[in-house]
């Protein structure tokens, strides 16, 4: 019977086909037989079988030479073969639906270190153990923004931190004598300065950029209160700080659109400005155009309750729990982020300028040696704050910056807008401590 | 004489085959489509459904269900009741702004005695053009708030000071957002209002014309009820296409850090900032706010499917 016969033979080739495929597949995936490992370049394929395969993954740094750094230490590495994937594009995104697969990336750089919801999620390794013994080498508030639950998620890699850059020679050309340490100083220096083609301050192209959490950290407040079950920052005082802001934003002295944001130091460098609030990694830049004369600030400190502040960021290196070889992944970061003092200086100080995450390396950055770059590496110790809590999720942001945004661009009223922000932070808080 | 009875294949394959493989043909052309669409429009929508109804953040597989907690969350969000509002008031401003333009260019090149297939194309081609790219030429070249944008020159031209037009202070993103919007899509529209305009029979006019009519008579009692069919397939495009509004507010407001202003915040960037951006991936909840506002799509599709019934009625029963 034809039907029959045809329905049997397209059987016999399928079977014997899947046989095929599974036989090369077996051919080229076994790594218990050795047969795979002549293709393997790594010399120290040793007596224990061939090397684990781990993949890691960056987002793009913008500083050239980056990328070619990340892969000279992955090559260096002898007890994996390690490939990086360098990310361009919306890492964040791309990240967070890689842990979705079962294709993860085993280890991987994260903004602050693994997100509270990634750790509950269960995506990320348990690093606790691993770092014991070398925990007390990395910056103590850099390695708290990464832990919950008094368990360890991420390695610091490096740190980045926000900064005031002014010039010295437009201050006294102002008549200004001192850079200004004050909400009010700082006011009075961005209108003095201001001229038809400069603005006095720019903070970034919707006028407000990080300005949100410094305008809370600056008028003495922070995220969440000390028990982290509630806002820390429902107060008068920091209603007024945002008043005092708006005012400032309305006056004329803030440039509110330049070339580029606030994270590029362009505007600043092109004179688009005379002071800019910016980032550390920019400082290379300023340095080349203006040679000494700037300088660096935290943001000045506003009302009777203030303090100066500054903000910082670090990735943080994390392992995915759902890897192929955890514990081999587990080694490698550690073997790259907490050993190789030597690659760790130069990913953080030959491209662009951050601070290394481990403090006993920054007298080896010289960047950070002398001048504004020592003024930074201060600064991030004396004034230095997380740019946000561990718990502070991204609902919790997106209401806070929300209600920013009404009160100064839309003339609310503070204490009505930040009403319901308190409140989302209590049952957003109840969530996470959960 | 006799008749041989027509041979009688009533095998089972052959029923399914059909009259000259009929079956066969139909499967084969609409398969491929029915598959696409299954996989990236139906089961994606029954999957929201159903993570609708779950805790699931960082999880497509979530364990843990919920009932209704996503939906009364995302009802009692401040923000995204207003994101509904910016909608309504968003949708109820561009589309009939956008039927009336379409319509307009649409009557004007129909009347035209040359050059049509020209200046079909000149306005469709806008049609082509991405809108995130119209958005970065809008928000950088044109209505770039620093003095070098290319309103702000216009304006210095004749006297005017810089407006920060993206800066949030004033209400001039509107402006932005439903100029970029027009540009883009009344080409589009108006190919197929004008292949309406094709349908309708010239003599229909003459008639109308020997009656003594003319101009807006013309237009109010023969163009426009003619055209009824191609304006409701156009004011539902429309529609819908304004409740997916995403990329033009994403990328002439959002900030290049991933940001979102509270104003002008249709639903899916608020949802958007939910369940991909921002720093959450909550999919529950993004779920929930798919199926509110699929919910409200059918609810203004049947609306106005029933608005433009109602007036056919009473058109007849006159």
């Amino acid at each position: 019977m034809l039907p029959n016969m045809t329905f049997s033979r397209r059987n016999f080739l399928t079977l014997t086909g899947g046989i095929a495929a599974a036989a090369t597949v077996t051919a080229c995936g076994s790594n218990n037989g050795g047969i795979g490992t002549s293709a393997s370049p790594s010399a120290a394929a040793s007596a224990t079988g061939p090397l684990p395969e781990l993949t890691q993954w960056y987002h793009e740094y913008g500083e050239e030479g980056t990328q070619d750094a990340v892969k000279k230490y992955a090559a260096a590495y002898t007890n994996a073969n390690v490939t990086v994937k360098w990310n361009p594009g919306d890492y964040g995104k791309l990240l967070s639906a890689a842990l979705l697969t079962n294709d993860v990336p085993d280890v991987f750089e994260a903004e602050m270190g693994a997100s509270v919801d990634m750790i509950k999620a269960g995506q990320v390794a348990d690093l606790t153990e691993l770092m014991a013994d070398s925990i007390d080498k990395f910056n103590p508030a850099v390695i708290e923004r990464m832990m919950y639950q008094d368990k360890l998620y991420a390695i610091p890699q490096v740190i980045d931190m926000h900064l005031l850059y002014y010039r010295p020679s437009l201050l006294t050309k102002a008549g200004i004598t001192e850079p200004p340490k004050t909400f009010e100083a700082l006011v009075d220096a961005a209108t003095k300065m201001k001229t038809a083609d400069m603005g006095g301050l720019f903070v970034g192209n919707d006028g407000i950029g990080a300005m949100g959490t410094l305008l809370m950290l600056a008028s003495g407040f922070n995220q969440l209160d000390d028990t982290k079950t509630k806002a820390g920052f429902l107060d008068p005082a920091f209603y007024a700080a945002l008043v005092a802001y708006r005012d400032f934003f309305n006056s004329g002295a803030l440039l509110q659109s330049a070339s580029k944001d606030w994270y590029d130091g362009t505007p600043f460098i092109n004179e688009e400005t005379a002071m800019q609030w910016g980032g550390l990694w920019s400082m290379t830049d300023v340095q080349k155009a203006f040679g000494d004369d700037f300088g660096v600030l935290p943001f000045p400190a506003i009302g009777a309750s203030g303090r100066q502040a500054t903000i910082f960021g670090a990735f943080g290196s994390c392992v995915a729990a759902k890897g192929k070889n955890v514990e081999a992944a587990k080694a490698f970061a550690k073997w790259l982020w907490v050993d190789q003092t030597s690659f760790q200086v130069e990913f953080a100080n030959a491209f662009g300028t951050h601070v290394p995450a481990q403090p006993a390396l920054a007298s080896q950055a010289s960047k950070l040696a002398s001048g504004p770059g020592a003024d930074a590496a201060t600064m991030i110790v004396e004034h230095g704050f997380p740019a946000s809590d561990m718990l502070w999720t991204g609902a919790l942001g997106d209401a806070y910056s929300a209600a920013v945004t009404n009160v100064i661009k839309k003339n609310a009223d503070p204490a009505k807008e930040f009403a319901s922000v308190g409140e989302k932070a209590i049952t957003e808080l109840k969530r996470v401590n959960g | 004489m006799s008749v041989a009875a027509p041979p009688r294949t009533t095998t089972l394959l052959h029923r399914l085959r059909g009259h000259q493989g009929r079956n066969l043909w139909f499967a084969l052309f609409v398969t491929p489509f029915v598959v696409g669409l299954a996989m990236f429009v139906y089961i994606p929508i029954a999957w929201s459904a159903y993570l609708s109804f779950f805790e699931a953040r960082n999880t497509v597989h979530p364990t843990k269900f919920v009932g209704f907690e996503n939906y009364t969350y995302l009802l009692g969000d401040k923000l995204f009741r207003q994101s509904l509002l910016t909608f309504i008031a968003f949708a109820a401003f561009i589309v009939p702004l956008t039927y009336v333009c379409s319509l307009g260019l649409a009557l004007l090149l129909h009347g035209l005695k040359g050059g049509q297939a020209f200046f079909r194309s000149v306005f469709f081609l806008p049609t082509a053009v991405s809108y995130v790219i119209a958005a970065m030429i809008w928000r950088l070249a044109f209505f770039s708030g620093t003095r070098f944008g290319f309103a702000n020159s216009l304006l210095r031209q004749f006297g005017g000071d810089n407006v920060n037009w993206l800066g949030g202070t004033n209400y001039w993103y509107w402006l932005v957002i439903v100029s970029l919007r027009l540009w883009l899509q009344v080409g589009f529209y108006m190919i197929l209002l004008i292949a309406g305009l094709n349908r309708i029979p010239t003599d229909t006019y003459e008639a109308a014309a020997i009656d003594g009519a003319s101009g807006w008579r013309l237009l109010r009692h023969i163009t426009l009820p003619q055209l009824r069919t191609s304006t409701v397939a156009v004011l539902m495009l429309l529609l819908i296409g304004a409740f997916q509004a995403f990329d033009e507010f994403w990328n002439t407001l959002g900030s290049m850090t991933g940001g979102y202003p509270p104003y002008a915040r249709p639903p899916l960037v608020h949802l958007y900032l939910i369940s991909i951006g921002g720093s959450q991936q909550d999919l529950g909840v993004g779920g929930a706010g798919t199926m509110i506002i699929t919910a409200l799509i059918v609810f203004f599709g049947l609306l106005q499917n029933w608005l433009a019934g109602w007036s056919e009625r009473k058109e007849r029963g006159r």
